[in-house]
């Protein structure tokens, strides 16, 4: 442990490498998510999230959806899945357990039509979910290197001080981690509108860059075939109140958080990495759509940096709150992880602040708490892309 | 009036400067950036995170901060006046600049 580089983590069947041993109760339609929000109450050592989606969708967003639960269950932080169904949706319970399995983790069905309802869903799942979390508490940790993690760089309730702390800051740790041997990933594409031509010549190849401007025109053309100025929704009213004043300020912020690596590849949404180093993942600015999004996409740490506040957390991913100034760490120190505020106070400098933020990574991959994890602050959403029928 | 309000301005060509801490009207506030300086008579009160012109902005004309375009002014904008979505717009996203 006295290298500084090294964690202690949970080695997968494939290969991957966890940060936390959940048995993840995975509800693949609305339906049965509160039975699944039941079998967490019963058994300890498993976790859930509610959400509204999983049938009557088609093409490129039934797509969407259904690789976000795979990735879910897929996330290397998690030991095994019981995947819940009702029977008759679109997303089929089974279809997204078999491509779980080929992670080689423990995966099984339970769909509340076939246990003749709730009530015999919840006993079969809980059933299931007993024998996994035991099995999942005699995994030994092993000593794992820091390039096994995939860790996601996010923003949320930002502010005027966000692009010169703690987006700075968590722009050194991604330096540091791709350095490591690591992977970053940086998303939310909304909030990259302005900064995109930074990011592009960062691009490793040209297919790449090109991928940049697809990515960035497509998100500002859904602005614009709504006919709206995207500003009456991002920046927020908070944003504005904390002093951004257009989408351009608040990109060229967020964007910070990149560092300076080249940029590798650009991702879909839920999409697994496929390279080491800085990539961008194709998000909405939207916190909980972006963290999913994120997790999905096999992170299995979020950093969030935040100046006006927020509880956001995973129900499989700890998520390290950063303070971009001191007085809403003070405020909101229940939520809130670290500090980037020293640098607005010229107390302590932006790699400074770095390094402690890489340090806490070690910590957390290692099994230290957030206090989005604390809270048990579950959060989960999927970025639509089509609508429902 | 101090001189010693904490502000911002992160490249040379940038035409607004961030402050620090909340700031009063009619303060004089000297801002510097990579050996530049600005003397500025703040016009009103500018909160924590703010911006406000270190340099006059034309109508129309582009805003940098960063050293990148972050809007443009939808009015003169005089040193020393705050600088936000009451003179500043967007240029990127304007679904309702679509004829």
């Amino acid at each position: 442990m006295s290298s500084g580089k090294k964690f202690w983590g949970y080695r997968r069947p494939n290969g991957q490498v966890g940060v936390r041993n959940h048995v993840l109760i995975l509800p693949t339609i609305t339906c049965a998510t509160q039975a699944a929000k039941q079998i967490t109450e019963l058994v300890q050592g498993t976790v859930s999230f509610i959400h509204q989606h999983g049938c009557a969708q088609v093409g490129v967003d039934y797509d969407q959806t259904f690789r976000t639960y795979v990735g879910m269950g897929a996330n290397p932080n998690v030991y095994g899945v019981v995947v819940l169904g009702l029977g008759c949706e679109t997303h089929q319970a089974r279809s997204v357990a078999g491509e779980i399995a080929k992670t080689g983790k423990p995966v099984e069905v339970v769909s509340i039509q076939d246990h003749n309802g709730t009530l015999g869903a919840i006993a079969e799942g809980s059933r299931i979910a007993v024998k996994m979390v035991q099995d999942a508490s005699a995994q030994m940790k092993e000593l794992c290197d820091l390039r096994e993690l995939i860790i996601g760089t996010e923003c949320g309730g930002s502010d005027a001080c966000s692009g010169l702390s703690a987006n700075p800051a968590v722009g050194v740790v991604s330096d540091m981690l791709v350095n490591h041997g690591g992977t970053a990933i940086l998303a939310e594409t909304t909030e990259l509108i302005g900064a995109e031509h930074l990011l592009a010549q960062r691009a490793v190849d040209d297919r790449t860059a090109k991928r940049v401007y697809e990515v960035i025109g497509a998100m500002e053309n859904r602005a614009i075939m709504m006919g709206v100025d995207i500003r009456t929704g991002n920046p927020s009213p908070g944003n504005i109140k904390g002093g951004l004043s257009s989408l351009e300020e608040k990109s060229l912020g967020a964007s910070n958080k990149s560092g300076s690596s080249p940029l590798q590849e650009v991702i879909d949404y839920a999409q697994v990495p496929s390279k080491k180093g800085l990539v961008w993942m194709d998000t909405p600015g939207h916190d909980i759509e972006q963290l999913t999004g994120m997790v999905a996409g096999g992170a299995q740490i979020v950093l969030f940096t935040t100046g006006r506040g927020t509880p956001t957390g995973s129900p499989i991913a700890p998520v390290i709150k950063i303070a971009t100034n001191t007085g809403i760490f003070e405020r909101m120190g229940d939520n809130i992880d670290l500090n980037a505020g020293t640098i607005i106070e010229g107390i302590e400098s932006i790699e400074s602040v770095g390094q402690h933020i890489f340090d806490e990574i070690e910590l957390v991959a290692s099994g230290k708490l957030t206090k989005a994890e604390i809270l048990k602050q579950y959060d989960f959403g999927i970025w639509r892309i089509g609508p429902t029928f | 009036m101090s001189t010693a309000f904490k502000t911002v301005m992160m490249k040379p060509n940038d035409k607004v400067a961030v402050a620090l801490e909340g700031i009063p009207a009619g303060s004089h506030v000297k801002v510097t950036c990579q050996g530049h300086s600005f003397d500025v008579e703040l016009k009103e009160k500018i909160e924590f995170g703010h911006k406000f012109a270190v340099k006059s902005i034309s109508k129309g004309e582009d805003i940098l901060k960063y050293g990148e375009v972050i809007g443009s002014a939808t009015t003169k904008i005089d040193i020393g006046e705050h600088v936000h979505i009451h003179n500043l717009e967007g240029k990127r996203g304007r679904g309702d600049k679509v004829e």
